[in-house]
């Protein structure tokens, strides 16, 4: 049963092949077996999950109406507010933070009366590509247990691949969805920024961050997306349009579709496999009537070093408001204000959140802002007239996701300036406010997945939803071992 | 050397929009602590502000009263801070775009017009409080206040002495007041400013070192604490010493201002564009709407009554300062009282009341309806001046129909010339010499016997009828 895609379990419930507390039974007994190995969740809501899923099918035998995905058994990233449950962003700093208010896709998935199973692992507030910077735990990568799931959206990849839950919701401020997505052999849609509401996320980077899916299949992410997507009057950065439904509009095919695939993307560092594996999709895709070009991003090289600019200036200041004097953490020991401040922060926060806030503040120091903060910024703005170029020829660009597949625990925590560079594939689609999916186009040697990452233009989710939905049918996936 | 005082103000005014800038809390002073508060407001992980369009059209108002330019692509930012009163470590403002920019005021110095520059007009959230004194050994924070709609008015340093900037002050709070956009109470704090002070020889064109003065509560302690700091920086220079750029604090009770920080350890508030809002587009349409909204102002007032009711210069300069004063003033005019009339009443006797009782002119109990008919039964005759200060008098404590009060105390003017007859009668029969001394030319006889027959009449005696039935009687005599 825990094997089911979310839109298999959404049938079977409406159908009344299956209940809600069926499903949900099953996947905790899921949770039980494998989340030793996996530790991919921070909170589990065992009992919680179990009176919520008695109430939706009781609404169901009732007749009375229920939203869009009753009874489905989902998690969030524990960087999304839930009302009254911890939401502690695997961070000391928030660690029996309950916060009085949903963050408006929790309010959602609620209103589409899923069942939450529990909150999900991260890198401490989402900074870092391996979720190894949790203050609780370090997670697993569920094809290898010995690698890492990616991150910052690690526990939300980890667990939709070791099925402990039939999808997840995470977010993306530099590939934080997307590469693990890579990593965990799942899809993971990093949404047009602006398409969902941000209030409830516990900011990194406000202009980078927008929170999206990860499921077991594209007609899963299609279906999430469209329970989550819409105008929020709560965050000013939504976008005010009408959307269509993307689950109903998906379609196989592919025919005419005009492929872009940046020559920048495929350069040094990247894995010979990798480059293989997408180059064998790219060949299927134009089997399937589509065509591709190789083409150039120009400005796209600096793309990362904009991006650490811009989201570390804004996460010093966004992580600001943790100070020990209202929630959250607060130290034992201090001799005045300015003490209280240091200690509580010194010891709240993990080295990698303490780096970032140090490269953010010196970032925005009067002096050094117009040759940082500033020229990253128009760097931004030239990166995105990049892509504008590049989508006046083509529907999506094709790339890797990650330079390289899952690698081990470890292997890249003494060198943070490497475990940024892994980044490199990703953060432009942030800086320009695109939307991009990842899907599993292969495995490598060792078996563990290779993600390929579709690009769209503004609003065109609809094309990559798309396109990944045609290509996933070739794919033959492989399931991990636990 | 003599030298020249070189002011500049920053005056905060909270807006009095029903909610607050960024989230639907209730704009309101006071409360319990932490009871106007919200998620938003209190700067929770997670919350994102939502610009309240109010508070731009207000700043707008004011912008546009004062002659700004309206800034069309306007952005607002985060000045970066830790402070307990301030939830999310940085304040949401204006760094380099503005609402307004470029505007003046002018004021009226010893009867002369003197333009004064406004430099921009922002706008900010406010801060909460920090309760020091309430609990041993700790402080508490009361964020109430927190996302109250500020907007901050920077001058050009056009002011010349600590009573221009008075002038300036008592300009911009009449300004903010007929417009409507503050309350401009100071004892509430809705009305702070921050002052800029320097020295230079008289004759030279660049400016002097200056200091900032915070923590001021008042006009008057604004007014004192510029007189303070232009007499230190003066003590400074002539002592051949440097003045050093400071941010001062102004201590009321000992009237004098110390050091709070100096250039070296300033602050760097690391302002960068408020990712979490949009840029303000202002259209032409909106700025007319506004354009529209906005009444007459203190300056074109004061000119109409000059112009249309002849009040001297000073009357209406007096009458204009404060929009509720000159509400009653227009109202009770329009009613039809005596333009003058009203304005002694006004300026004279009531004004005296409201300062003596501290109250504010919108608070005065009776209405205009009232004073138009204290007036009209002062000019018919029916009561004296005197007694219409006694009316004036119960009108503060019971506002009710000026003739009824008349008819309660018995104050109405005896002018029936068969009575008045009987006072004079008695009057001269108690009084023969007085006739003798009238008679040989003194005139302090006719005086004193028009105060014998008001005495005995309690002051109810028509005195213009006693005069002229007093002249007849003695030439008769």
């Amino acid at each position: 049963m825990h094997t089911w895609t979310a839109h298999e379990i959404r049938d079977k419930i409406k159908n009344k092949e299956t209940s809600s507390k069926e499903v949900t039974k099953a996947y905790l007994e899921r949770i039980e077996q494998v989340e030793n190995k996996v530790e991919s969740y921070i909170t589990v809501l065992a009992d919680e999950a179990l009176s919520a899923a008695e109430a939706v099918d009781k609404k169901i035998a009732s007749g009375e109406e229920v939203g869009s995905l009753a009874g489905v058994p989902i998690a969030l990233k524990d960087n999304l507010c839930t009302k009254d449950i911890p939401t502690t962003c695997a961070s000391k700093m928030l660690e029996n933070f309950r916060p009085p208010y949903d963050a408006t896709v929790s309010a959602k998935m609620k209103e589409a009366d899923t069942v939450l199973l529990g909150k999900l692992n991260m890198d401490e507030f989402a900074m870092g590509s391996s979720t190894e910077n949790s203050y609780f735990k370090k997670t697993k990568n569920p094809y290898d247990i010995t690698k890492v799931p990616g991150g910052s959206s690690g526990g939300s990849a980890a667990c939709v691949a070791a099925d402990e839950a039939a999808f997840t919701l995470g977010s993306d401020t530099g590939g934080s969805i997307r590469q693990p997505a890579a990593f965990c052999g799942c899809v993971g849609m990093k949404p047009t920024y602006g398409t969902v509401s941000r209030f409830g996320l516990v900011a990194f980077a406000s202009s980078l961050d927008q929170i999206g899916p990860m499921t077991k299949d594209v007609r899963d992410c299609a279906m999430v997306y469209d329970a989550i997507v819409g105008y929020d009057p709560m965050d000013s950065t939504c976008v005010k349009c009408d959307y269509i439904n993307f689950e109903s509009a998906l379609s196989e095919s592919v025919t005419g579709l005009k492929i872009g695939v940046p020559a920048e993307y495929f350069g040094e560092g990247i894995d010979p496999s990798i480059q293989k594996a997408i180059y064998a999709a790219l060949d299927t895709f134009k089997a399937l009537g589509a065509d591709y070009n190789e083409m150039h991003l120009p400005l796209n090289e600096y793309a990362l070093p904009a991006y650490y600019m811009i989201s570390s200036a804004e996460a010093s200041s966004n992580l600001a408001r943790f100070d020990g004097v209202k929630y959250g953490f607060r130290a034992e020991k201090f001799d005045d204000l300015f003490d209280l401040y240091a200690q509580t922060r010194s010891e709240g926060f993990g080295d990698e959140v303490k780096r970032r806030i140090m490269i953010g503040t010196y970032a925005l120091s009067s002096g050094y802002y117009d040759a940082y903060y500033k020229k990253a910024q128009q760097v931004r703005t030239m990166v995105m007239k990049d892509f504008d170029k590049a989508f006046e020829t083509y529907d999506v660009l094709v790339t890797p996701t990650a330079p390289t597949t899952a690698y081990s625990i470890g292997e890249k925590t003494s060198d943070p300036l490497q475990m940024y560079m892994g980044d490199i594939c990703t953060v432009s689609v942030n800086i320009g406010g695109l939307p991009a999916i990842v899907l599993p186009c292969g495995y490598d040697a060792n078996g563990m997945p290779i993600g390929l990452q579709i690009i769209g233009k503004p609003f065109g989710e609809k094309a990559i939803l798309n396109a990944a939905y045609a290509l996933e049918k070739t794919i033959t996936k492989v399931k991990p071992v636990l | 050397m003599k030298y020249e005082t070189v002011i500049g103000l920053e005056v905060h005014a909270e807006l009095k929009t029903d909610t607050k800038i960024y989230c639907g809390c209730k704009n309101e002073f006071g409360g319990d602590p932490n009871t106007h508060t919200c998620p938003i407001c209190t700067g929770m992980p997670g919350t994102l502000p939502v610009l309240n369009k109010k508070v731009v059209d207000f700043a707008i108002k004011a912008g546009l009263a004062m002659n700004c330019s309206i800034t069309q692509y306007s952005k607002q930012d985060r000045k970066n801070y830790f402070y307990p009163d301030l939830p999310k470590a940085y304040q949401i403002s204006q760094f380099d775009l503005p609402l307004c920019q470029n505007g003046y005021v002018d004021i009226m110095v010893n009867g002369e017009s003197k333009r004064i520059g406004i430099t921009r007009i922002h706008i900010e959230e406010d801060a909460g409080k920090m309760v020091h004194d309430d609990y041993a050994n700790v402080s508490v924070a009361d964020y109430n206040r927190c996302g109250v709609p500020l907007i901050e008015i920077v001058s050009e340093p056009d002011l010349r002495s600590p009573e221009e900037a008075h002038i300036f002050l008592e300009t911009l709070k009449s300004i903010l007041e007929y417009t409507e956009v503050s309350d401009c109470k100071m004892q509430e704090g809705s009305l702070r400013c921050d002052v800029n002070v320097s020295l230079r020889p008289e004759g030279q064109e660049a400016f002097g070192t200056r200091c900032e003065m915070k923590n001021i509560n008042s006009f008057r302690a604004a007014v004192r604490s510029m007189e303070f700091e232009q007499n230190r920086q003066r003590e400074v220079l002539e002592a051949g010493g440097v003045i050093e750029q400071q941010t001062r604090r102004w201590d009321d009770v000992k009237g004098e201002s110390v050091v709070m920080r100096t250039k070296e350890d300033a602050h760097d508030y690391r302002y960068f564009p408020e990712p979490d809002l949009l840029p303000i587009i202002i259209s032409d349409e909106w700025i007319e709407e506004i354009k529209k909204s906005i009444p007459e102002l203190p300056e074109q007032r004061r000119l109409r009554y000059i112009k249309e009711y002849g009040l001297p210069e000073y009357d209406a300069l007096i009458l204009t300062s404060s929009k509720k004063t000159a509400d009653f003033f227009d109202a009770t005019v329009d009613l039809g009282a005596t333009p003058k009339a009203a304005s002694n009443w006004i300026m004279g006797d009531i004004a005296k009341i409201t300062n003596d009782k501290e109250i504010e002119a919108g608070d005065i109990p009776f209405t205009p309806a009232h004073l138009c008919a204290l007036i009209s039964l002062i000019e018919k005759g029916t009561i004296s001046n005197s007694a219409a200060k006694k009316v004036l008098d119960a009108m503060f404590e019971n506002p009710e129909d000026p003739a009824k009060i008349v008819e309660k105390l018995g104050l109405a003017q005896v002018s029936d010339e068969g009575a008045l007859m009987q006072m004079i009668q008695d009057v001269l029969e108690q009084n023969p010499q007085s006739i003798v001394d009238y008679k040989a030319g003194k005139d302090r006889a006719l005086g004193f016997l028009v105060g014998q027959i008001m005495k005995n009449s309690r002051g109810k005696a028509n005195p213009q009828i006693i005069n002229k039935l007093l002249k007849e009687a003695l030439d008769q005599a």
